[in-house]
């Protein structure tokens, strides 16, 4: 937050948090084994000021929560504080004991959690849990601590300021929620927030309305902040600095423009650089070999129409990406053109033929020729079959392949994954996220297909094996000359690796064209909300985006 | 593959107390020292060395009656969860599969077995049939088969809409595969557990049937029977019917630590579920 | 209160009134199903044709069934549950006092059971995976593979055998002093309770941890709540659901003990009419004892399924 020094007067001077060689280990229970230590954060060190917002970025496991939680004593499921010191406004906390803990939270640090659906007592009024710890603490009266809750959801931008707080949780949106959330945080008037995750579960345009709200809340309160995602791009926006964390070590701590504009270590690098694919589009090409056609689908018999006369084409080697929302029917459209869903209107053409609406009723071979890869790799495998078993089933299945020979092509395969012959016997269990999804893609390019539906397959996957997975797709996409329709909430991941894009909101196609068409304007009202809700790295992009916003998003 | 010394000492206490028992019931004509309706002496003889356990209500050796007793009690238990079990697992298998009007007839007819109390309805049944092992096994099977039929289905249910049922789908799986490679290897440690709980009941169920004299008819008697025939003793201070109850309550524990064992140690083979 | 929490409400006393009514048929099909007929049942193989043709007559054997079950059904919804074979007393008269001493037994029963087992409950979760934790959970692995009369007979052996403090048979009779009536019944409720408690507290014990595993509790302890206002203010209203549930589900599974229990203490019943006259073979006297049992358990999941309705936040305030 550059500019918010333009008024150093107002900025509260002076070091507010000081983390110094902080420790934390856990215990775990490895079934079968004995008990073992592990160490979760390895003697890391910080310091915040008063007014400022520190992001901490890094990967699944990279301790940023559990750093974040320490500031308030606590370490969530058995997790422990062993080593170092946490010294808040000059006393180290970790001494305070559990009545000194009592004190500081709610009070000193509020914390604000990824899931304010689930964080929000299903059985209170928002207003009674937004102001319980101001009222705990003794800071203001009931009267007053209300005034001040209707003044931060104002602020927020929260509809219905006066009233909101009357409500129940499960009556308001995630995205309101959040707010309420933050307006919890930032009602007893504590000196630090610990912001984990808070927009990572909202959809795109909701996200960065959130995001704005807290980014002016934060500055306007001068409260000082630590901001913690996986998202480098959403760090960016609200942090003066960042520090990057991996498997609970410091990478790299500095300013938000160095580490964006020159990062000094190779981590932060692939971090950064992490959506930069160069993906030269593809023309298409004369003929599609799969067309949907005024495809119409509704589930049950209710009469609520997920997908609306849609119409796309693929083109044999290129990838068509289906962009959109929660809720926008772009991984319905995957179930209508494999047959799970059989549409109730239009068609889908394959080699200038139909194909059987009812996945029962098409033959093996139309079968083969349509393969899918799936969000989350761990369910999308049997846990009780190998690597070989899984890869090598649709080689039995549609080829009659056996034996030696089979296990000649799962070894041909896994190497195209680029993973060893030493998998072959392992189970889904022992692989990593990535690897998982490795193994995945190898079962549907054993089938030889034509086209294979990749439905949102990087968005559980951290940045960086998400990145991996990308570029391995593009490169089998070469080799094999296999089609990809990429479903995916992620513009970012459209840009690396469409040909076309199909933009998708309510059900509907509201935008359907090559790459460069599509992402060059005018736009329509919905992608450019789309387009200009993408976080860039870039420092200032929220404000710029916030006022070119042609059109409210949806769901916030 | 398995170690002995890496079993935890309970469900190792439970695997050689459960051995016990089905040893005793298997060899019991070699085992017992007296013939299982065999007077040899008065009626409630304290122990003795003679008679390890002293004598029943009418002067039979309580140890060989014991041991016959096992026999029996584990016999009608085996056969009974046998059925109840082979019965839920197809019936609630192929109710989560095929799904429809199947699934409905079935599920309704299970949940309408199911609110009223097994004991009860037990004892309805039984007050019309006649009194032999046949009946005994078969009203014992087949009501608490909704209960194994219940499990089933829903293991089967969750298994069914995994991304990974559906990709096999997707192949063109035929319904052969789906049940037996997809859904059953999956399905497996959940039921094993169960079959163990399903046996205690079993024994509980037979037991009490036995002790409201609406089982095991004499001069057999399986442990709940004996604890009837000697539970008179009791007023006077004679503890005969505690030793086949406790005999009961043990086995009980015994197959409970080993069904515990069995459940947290498949769980967390390689491919566990998680 | 709202009216979809009404509907929802309405709904499942309906569907109660008909599942009642399937039972009903359930259990008078459930008398049907012997290979050839009652009479013959009752007088055994060596009965004459002619006293085989008095008895069909006599019991109305010879309408075909299903207008047998509306005659019994119909006398049922008007408080007539017929006569009883063995001894050609009215049922309705004879089971009136004796339900009355069912519901006097299990209701002292589950006046300890209930606050005991959700006390230990509450114990198990705030000391869980400690030694205190590990000894309740291991009494209730113990309790629950114990048959109910081996839990009888040693509290016989031991209180009333051997100690002498209550009697081993519990006589009540009309008229009797409430005092002596309860240590009457001081043993038979024991043993239920026992029977009930360890189920009832492990499932107590599994629903507050659930609750207490919730992100809403985390948020409450960094608000700064004291571990105390924490269940008071956060995980309890939200555990009240469950726990009435799981005390519901309990109490119907106190009815399969009654039964036992009664037997053995010899305590005058429902359990012991209907174990007396299964025994007997007197399928009137079984199908109205069956029947009512049926309905207790019947309605006492209604009560469960309807206070989880309540207690539903969701459902109290719609959107």
């Amino acid at each position: 937050m550059a500019d918010t020094k333009a008024n150093p007067g107002q900025s509260k001077q002076g070091l507010l948090l000081d983390i110094r060689n902080l420790r934390i280990e856990a215990t775990v229970y490895p079934p079968g084994e004995a008990p073992k230590n592990i160490v979760l954060v390895h003697d890391v060190s910080l310091t915040l000021e008063k007014g400022k917002v520190l992001g901490l970025i890094g990967e699944s496991g990279a301790g940023k929560s559990t750093i974040g939680l320490s500031s308030m004593g606590y370490g969530r499921g058995g997790v422990r504080i062993t080593g170092g010191e946490v010294i808040l406004n000059g006393r180290d906390i970790l001494k305070t004991g559990k009545d000194g803990f009592r004190k500081l939270r709610g009070r000193e640090v509020c914390y604000v959690a990824q899931s304010a659906a689930a964080a929000f007592n299903p059985a209170h009024k928002l207003m009674d849990q937004v102001v319980e710890a101001t009222l705990l603490h003794g800071t203001a009266t009931r009267a007053e601590a209300e005034k001040r809750a209707v003044a931060l959801f104002k602020k927020l931008s929260l509809p219905n300021p006066e009233t909101i707080g009357e409500r129940f949780p499960h009556q308001v949106s995630g995205g309101q929620l959040q707010r309420v959330m933050t307006a919890m945080a930032l009602c007893s008037e504590p000196d630090l927030i610990v912001f984990d995750e808070p927009t990572t579960a909202l959809d795109v345009t909701t996200q960065i309305d959130v995001l704005a709200a807290i980014k002016d809340a934060i500055r306007d309160t001068h409260v000082a902040a630590l901001y913690i995602t996986h998202d480098l791009a959403v760090v960016a926006q609200v942090s003066d600095e960042i520090m990057v964390l991996r498997h609970g070590r410091l990478v790299e701590w500095g300013g938000t423009r160095q580490i964006i504009k020159e990062p000094r270590q190779e981590y932060t690098n692939a971090l950064v650089s992490v959506h930069e694919i160069e993906h030269a589009e593809q023309k298409p090409g004369t003929a599609p070999f799969l067309s949907v056609k005024n495809v119409t689908a509704a589930y049950g018999r209710s009469h609520i129409k997920v997908l609306k006369n849609v119409s796309v084409d693929i083109y044999p080697g290129q990838t068509l990406a289906v962009v959109g929302e929660s809720g926008s029917g772009k991984s319905t459209l995957a179930r209508a053109i494999t047959g799970l869903l059989p549409p109730e209107e239009g068609t889908v053409t394959f080699d200038g033929r139909p194909l059987a609406n009812r996945l029962a009723d098409r033959p093996k071979e139309d079968l083969r020729q349509l393969q899918m890869i799936y969000q989350m790799a761990d369910v999308a495998m049997n846990p009780r079959q190998t690597v070989g078993t899984i890869i090598g089933r649709p080689l039995e299945f549609y080829f009659g392949i056996r034996g030696r020979e089979r296990d000649k092509r799962v070894a041909e395969l896994l190497d195209k994954i680029e993973m060893g012959k030493g998998f072959v016997d392992r189970y889904p269990a022992e692989l990593s996220g990535g690897q998982k999804q490795r193994v995945c893609i190898a079962r549907s390019l054993a089938a030889k297909p034509k086209l294979i539906i990749c439905d949102e397959v990087t968005s559980a996957l951290d940045p960086l094996v998400a990145h991996g997975i990308l570029k391995l797709l593009l490169d089998l996409q070469k080799e094999e000359n296999v089609a990809y329709l990429f479903i995916t909430h992620d513009l970012a991941t459209v840009k690396s690796i469409a040909d076309s894009i199909a933009v998708m909101y309510r059900g509907e196609v509201v935008r359907y064209g090559p790459k460069s068409t599509v992402l060059t304007p005018p736009f329509d009202a919905y992608t450019d909300l789309l387009l200009s809700s993408v976080p860039e790295m870039e420092i200032g992009w929220l404000e710029k985006a916030i006022k070119g916003r042609r059109m409210a998003s949806a769901g916030n | 593959m398995l170690d002995i010394k890496r079993i935890p000492i309970p469900a190792l206490i439970g695997i050689v107390l459960t051995a016990l028992f089905v040893l005793a019931a298997i060899f019991a004509p070699w085992i017992a020292p007296h013939g299982n309706a065999e007077i040899i002496g008065d009626v409630w003889e304290p122990m003795s060395a003679a008679h390890w356990l002293g004598t029943d209500n009418l002067g039979r050796d309580l140890l060989s009656r014991m041991i016959y007793g096992a026999r029996i009690t584990l016999f009608i238990a085996v056969l009974a969860t046998a059925l109840s079990f082979s019965l839920g697992a197809i019936l609630g298998f192929s109710a989560a599969v095929f799904g429809g009007w199947y699934d409905t007839l079935l599920s309704r007819l299970v949940d309408l077995l199911m609110s009223i109390p097994t004991l009860i309805m037990g004892l309805v049944v039984l007050s019309v049939l006649p009194t032999n092992l046949v009946t005994l096994i078969l009203v014992m099977g087949i009501l608490d088969s909704t209960r194994v039929y219940r499990l089933s289905r829903a293991v089967a249910v969750d298994i069914n809409v995994m991304d990974y049922v559906e990709a096999a789908k997707l192949r063109g799986e035929g319904s052969g595969w789906i049940i037996f490679r997809e859904i059953l290897p999956n399905a497996l440690s959940p039921l094993v557990s169960e079959l163990g709980l399903r046996f205690i009941y079993a024994v509980l169920f037979l037991s009490t049937l036995s002790f409201l004299g609406l089982g095991v008819q004499p001069p057999d008697a399986d442990w709940g029977g004996m604890v009837k025939e000697n539970k008179d003793g009791i007023v006077f201070g004679i503890g005969a019917a505690l030793i086949p109850a406790a005999a009961i309550a043990m086995l009980a524990i015994s197959v409970n630590l080993v069904a515990d064992w069995v459940l947290n140690r498949t769980t967390s083979l390689k491919g566990g579920r998680g | 209160m709202s009216s979809p929490i009404l509907k929802l409400i309405a709904q499942r006393i309906a569907l109660g009134i008909v599942l009642l009514l399937a039972v009903s048929v359930l259990i008078f099909a459930g008398t049907q199903i012997l290979p050839g007929d009652v009479a013959q049942a009752i007088l055994g193989q060596s009965a004459t044709p002619e006293s085989l043709a008095n008895l069909r007559e006599q019991l109305g054997l010879n309408a075909p069934a299903y207008v047998r079950y509306f005659h019994w059904l119909g006398g049922v919804l008007v408080g007539d549950l017929g006569t009883a074979m063995s001894s050609g007393q009215d049922i309705a008269t004879s089971i009136k006092g004796r339900l009355w001493n069912t519901l006097f037994l299990a209701f002292w029963a589950a006046i300890v059971a209930v606050p005991l087992a959700i006390i230990l409950g509450l114990i198990a979760v705030r000391y869980r995976n400690g030694w205190v934790d590990k000894l309740i959970s291991g009494l209730a692995l113990a309790s629950t593979s114990f048959p109910e009369f081996f839990i009888g007979y040693v509290l016989v052996y031991f209180f009333a055998v051997k100690w002498q403090i209550f009697p081993g048979i519990s006589t009540v009779y009309d008229g009797m002093p409430f005092g002596e009536r309860m240590q009457a019944i001081a043993l038979p409720a024991t043993a239920l309770t026992l029977v009930v408690l360890a189920h009832m507290m492990r499932m107590t014990r599994a629903a507050i941890l659930n609750v207490m595993q919730s992100a809403y509790v985390e948020t409450a302890e960094l608000k700064g709540l004291s571990a105390f206002n924490v269940i008071r203010k956060h995980a309890f209203p939200n555990a009240i659901a469950p726990i009435i549930n799981v005390v519901m589900l309990n109490l119907a599974y106190l009815i399969v003990g009654v039964v036992v229990v009664e037997v053995i203490f010899v305590y005058p019943g429902m359990g012991q009419y209907l174990v007396d006259h299964v025994t007997k073979r007197d399928v009137p006297v079984v199908q109205a004892v069956g029947l009512i049992f049926a309905a207790v358990y019947i309605t006492l999941n209604i009560i469960a399924d309807i206070a989880a309705i309540i207690a539903n936040p969701r459902l109290r305030h719609p959107k």
